[in-house]
């Protein structure tokens, strides 16, 4: 037992909350009564001094609990319960934030990280905004902090001791130090590369979305108005881009591994991130606006405000509980629901309540905006991205409301729609047509002098090869005998047009020697998504729909789509053009590329070791020896399905995933798809139902039979041949030693489609007998050779039979998907574009006063082109 | 009027109408008795129902009826709601592997004669999330 390492962990997080309390109040009393940029420097020397302090804590924090777990201490509970003996390295930097208290801390360290970014970059900015940070800081270690005052815990810890957590179990009776060998694990689900670099990357994002903020705070305090969006800015690009990826990562993990068959799910924890980024882009626009045009100063003060509202709620929802049914991968409620409502109400009511008292201050546009000005555009953008939020919002939060009525008292049984991606659907569809639209037409206006014929020449082309490449589109839909709705036409359209507008904007500039806007790359990515996520997710075809033939009438007289399709092993079965074979069960063998047969590996008593029962080798590289301890990860089974293509030829396998996972209900299996890669698109497909690789199966009682050399035997559908008796020369796992015999019959079966040899085993050692069965696992069948009468020459044989091996498959066909994760890239890269062009002189330069700034925003309105984000 | 106005009021207008039919695609928990009476007037809209799996002596849930060889794609059981109501249910789909261990079950769908077509399942199970049982990995000894 090591106490130590956690006690040094809690007293650090006390350390990081008492540091960020004097950091925040040293900040406020720095700046309070003071200009901007004439701060009482003693108090400003103990913030930075406190603050210091408070990232030096942070830093220990995570030291202290990454050892816990890399050390493997499961006296803790959080390496108990997310980490196991088995464990690879580079996942048990995932179980650092599986848990609630990990995540919180990823996100305090990012803040952390900011914070000083704000410290060197944006000095005059300091006081008051590190004000903010400090006190959001305070909030969320506070999360962490694990004390409990006047009867009210504060906060889990995540150092918490095992015997602290689970205090009724009997063994701390018998013996209170004691420790388990081993950690329950780390779901197995989250044991994929993207879960190491997904949530950092979302919850920098959701760091990123304080620094806006807290210069809105700053400046509504200070009453800078316009200065703040000037830094501002290139901090909101970035939140923008790494959240945007950051949701996208997450899509692409759950594609991957889950299997809804999709990569988006509407489901509350994916809504949570989707709602505030919505709101974050919205916010990104009206700043842009501010500084470049002069306009949307108030918009984007409100923005700002209510995309850390949104990221707060978002918290909320995702850690309180609230969601219970509603979601399947909710953290688990560790009673902060309290503590967390506080939080969220804190700010908001602050936040509010100061953007409302200096609402009639915060300058506005007096020009009224019409159909030529840009502006006017970008607006109705960023306004239709706010509805969208809105309407994901109100959908998302039904549970709250329930929770709340239910909390004064009256009994709502409202659910969510039983269909939810029919009721997204519908409207996320039309926001995406509004904003495919408007960002081309948007772009195309910013960079020109714009009147009656301007605007005409210039839309002129996009919306001619838009509505021709639609036109096309739809006969190629029709052409392969699927239907089109009218609102697919449309976003088909304003996809179309979004892509072509944009990539003429990028055209024109590059060709008029202006740099590449980073905006019209980015809204470009965004429209070849939409392009993406409808050819994707409107065209999901299910392949194995409908396929046996055979139509049971149950209860209902009307066909009902059967989208599954049952494989026998080593049994062909036509599907939508291809030819499926199921051929056998395969484990990941750490160190062998590919997967190797289970039919090779003799398992044993430890679930992690087997014996090569023949030698491993790949493209002629021979991994293990016969006989060799081979190392395996027993929680995953890959089932190989053969496919085939009729017409081609063309063959390819997979290997969906079934695995057994405690921990998602249970003690259940879970299935992961295997996806296969075209260019115009990707096979997906996954197990719906395997027969449970843990159980042992239940073998029929053996019927014996006494063979000579050369007779026949039926088992049940086949029959066998016994060839020959021989010195055993497949031992492994045996463990031959000198004065031992072993004999092994040969004996061909002869199954459906192919013979198999099977090899059961006669052994006698210090004249006790032992026999080894064989297993035909295509066919269910398996031999013992049970007694040898050696003068009569006669062998008598066990033969049981069980349940033949079989998967139940479901396949899809995703048209046009890598349009989604090309249009992404696309986004990342116009947001990085735009980063760089404005970070430039934004965020890393002194900053100069906001004045002459104004003047020449103004001056350079119309005449010359500028990179806008 | 300005145009700002208008512009605030077509605002106003969209978002009235996302919450109306928000309100219209929101479906309810109900109990079976509420899925049958809704089935005899003819409304076909989808409920939410929550229930348990009725179970034996020896805590196997009884009735569940899956046999993959003769249909893949079609698994019916018995649900009881919280007021005690039993109703057959129909799912077109396979079996959901952990199944027989779920603590609570909650199917949206509607009934369709004298079954509830279940077009989505949810599974609540036991220790879903919280690991409270040191013996249920079977990995923990005496040091």
């Amino acid at each position: 037992m090591n106490l130590l390492v956690g006690q040094i962990g809690h007293l650090s997080v006390i350390l990081a909350f008492a540091a960020a309390l004097v950091a925040a109040y040293g900040y406020f009393q720095a700046s309070r009564g003071r200009a901007l940029g004439d701060e009482d420097q003693s108090w400003l020397r103990l913030a930075r001094g406190a603050f210091f302090v408070h990232g030096a804590a942070v830093l220990s924090v995570i030291v202290c609990l990454f050892n816990i777990i890399h050390a493997h201490r499961y006296e803790y509970y959080y390496a108990w319960s997310h980490s196991s003996n088995h464990l690879p390295v580079q996942y048990m930097i995932s179980c650092f934030w599986e848990g609630q208290e990990g995540s919180f801390l990823l996100w305090i360290f990012w803040q952390v990280v900011l914070g000083f970014c704000i410290m060197k970059f944006n000095r005059r900015w300091e006081a008051p905004v590190m004000a903010v940070f400090s006190g959001v800081q305070l909030f969320l270690v506070s999360m962490i902090l694990g004390v409990v005052l006047g009867g009210v815990k504060v906060g889990s810890s995540p150092f918490i001791l095992l015997r602290e957590f689970l205090t009724d179990l009997p063994v701390w009776k018998m013996n209170p130090d004691f420790v388990p060998k081993d950690g329950t694990g780390l779901n197995a689900l989250l044991q994929n590369y993207w879960m190491v670099i997904h949530p950092p990357t979302l919850f920098l994002g959701f760091a990123l979305t304080l620094v806006p903020f807290a210069f809105a705070i700053a400046a509504l305090w200070k009453r800078e108005l316009t200065a703040w969006v000037k830094p501002a800015l290139p901090w909101t690009l970035v939140g923008g881009g790494v959240l945007g990826v950051g949701v996208v990562m997450g899509a692409y993990w759950a594609y991957e591994t889950l299997n809804f068959g999709g990569y988006w799910n509407w489901d509350p924890v994916e809504n949570a991130v989707y709602i505030p980024w919505l709101v974050l882009v919205a916010s990104l626009h009206g700043l842009v606006l501010w500084q470049k045009r002069r306009t949307g100063l108030r918009t984007s003060f409100a923005l700002v405000v209510a995309t850390f509202v949104l990221i707060l709620y978002a918290t909320f929802l995702t850690r309180s509980g609230v969601l219970g049914n509603a979601s399947v991968h909710s953290f688990t409620d560790l009673g902060l629901s309290g503590q967390l409502l506080i939080y969220l109400g804190v700010f908001a009511v602050l936040s509010i309540a100061l953007l409302v008292s200096r609402w009639k201050e915060i300058p506005v546009s007096e020009k009224e905006l019409n159909g030529y000005n840009p502006e006017l555009w970008v607006f109705v953008g960023a306004t239709v991205l706010c509805l969208g939020a809105f309407q994901v919002l109100y959908t998302t939060s039904i549970p709250v409301y329930n929770a709340f009525m239910g909390f004064i008292g009256i009994k709502t049984n409202i659910a969510l729609p039983a269909d939810q991606i029919a009721h997204y659907s519908k409207f996320q569809l039309w926001m995406g047509v509004v904003v495919a639209l408007l960002s081309g037409i948007a772009q195309i206006m910013w960079w020109q002098r714009n009147n009656k014929e301007t605007v005409v020449n210039a839309l002129t082309a996009p919306t001619l090869l838009a509505l021709l490449g639609t036109a096309l589109t739809v006969l190629l839909v029709r052409y392969n005998g699927l239907t089109i709705s009218p609102a697919y036409v449309m976003l088909t359209l304003a996809g179309l047009f979004g892509v072509l507008a944009n990539f003429g904007t990028i055209f024109t500039l590059v060709r008029r020697g202006v740099r590449l806007s980073g905006g019209a790359v980015a809204h470009l990515g965004i429209a070849l998504m939409l392009l993406g996520i409808l050819a994707s997710a409107g065209y999901s075809n299910i392949i194995s729909r409908n396929v046996s033939g055979l139509l049971y009438s149950r209860e209902f007289d009307e066909e009902l789509n059967r989208d599954n399709v049952l494989l026998w092993r080593n049994e062909t079965t036509p599907m939508h053009g291809y030819q499926l074979t199921y051929t056998g069960q395969f484990f990941e063998v750490p160190g062998v590329p590919g997967y190797v047969d289970k039919q090779f590996l003799f398992r044993t008593d430890d679930d992690y070791k087997a014996l090569a029962r023949a030698p491993i080798t790949v493209a002629g590289k021979t991994y293990y020896k016969t006989g060799d301890t081979v190392n395996i990860l027993p929680e995953n089974t890959y089932y190989r399905i053969n496919y085939k293509d009729v017409k081609s030829g063309e063959q390819f396998a997979l290997y969906p995933r079934a695995q057994v996972n405690d921990e998602m209900g249970g003690g259940g299996l879970l299935a992961s798809p295997a996806i296969k890669k075209f260019w115009g698109h990707d096979i997906y497909t996954h197990v719906s139902s395997v027969l449970d690789p843990r159980k042992e199966k239940p073998w029929s009682e053996p019927k014996e039979s006494v063979l000579a050399v050369g007779d026949t035997i039926f088992l049940n559908d086949y029959f066998a041949v016994f060839r020959a008796i021989e010195p055993a020369h497949e031992t492994a796992g045996l463990n031959l030693q000198k004065g031992d015999l072993a004999l092994q019959a040969d004996m061909i079966v002869s199954g459906e489609h192919r013979q198999y040899h099977a090899h059961p085993v006669f052994v006698v050692r210090n004249r006790m007998v032992g026999r080894v069965p064989d297993e035909v696992e295509d066919l269910g069948v398996r031999l013992t050779l049970n007694a040898i009468d050696p003068t009569a020459g006669k062998f008598t044989f066990g033969v049981s039979t069980t349940q033949k091996d079989y998967v139940i498959l479901k396949a899809m066909e995703k048209p046009f998907i890598n349009l989604l994760w090309s249009g992404t890239l696309l986004m990342a890269i116009g947001f990085g574009l735009s980063v760089r062009q404005r970070g430039g002189r934004g965020a890393v330069a002194p900053e100069t006063e906001a004045a002459p700034e104004a003047e020449a925003s103004a001056g350079t309105r119309t005449a010359r082109p500028q990179p806008v984000s | 009027m300005k145009k700002s106005h208008i512009f605030i009021m077509a605002i106003i207008a969209v978002a009235a109408a996302i919450i109306l039919s928000t309100t219209a695609d929101a479906s309810v928990y109900v109990g079976f008795g509420e899925a049958r009476q809704r089935a005899a007037e003819g409304n076909t809209t989808k409920v939410h129902v929550v229930g348990k799996l009725p179970r034996d002596a020896r805590k196997q849930p009884i009735g569940l009826e899956y046999d993959p060889m003769t249909d893949p794609n079609y698994f019916a059981f018995t649900l009881v709601d919280s007021t005690h109501i039993a109703q057959r249910v129909v799912y077109n789909n396979p079996k959901p592997q952990d199944f027989d261990a779920s603590e609570q079950v909650v199917i949206t769908g509607c009934m369709k004669g004298n079954v509830f077509m279940a077009d989505n399942i949810l599974l609540k199970c036991p220790s879903k999330y919280v690991k409270k049982d040191l013996n249920e990995g079977a990995t923990a000894s005496v040091k």
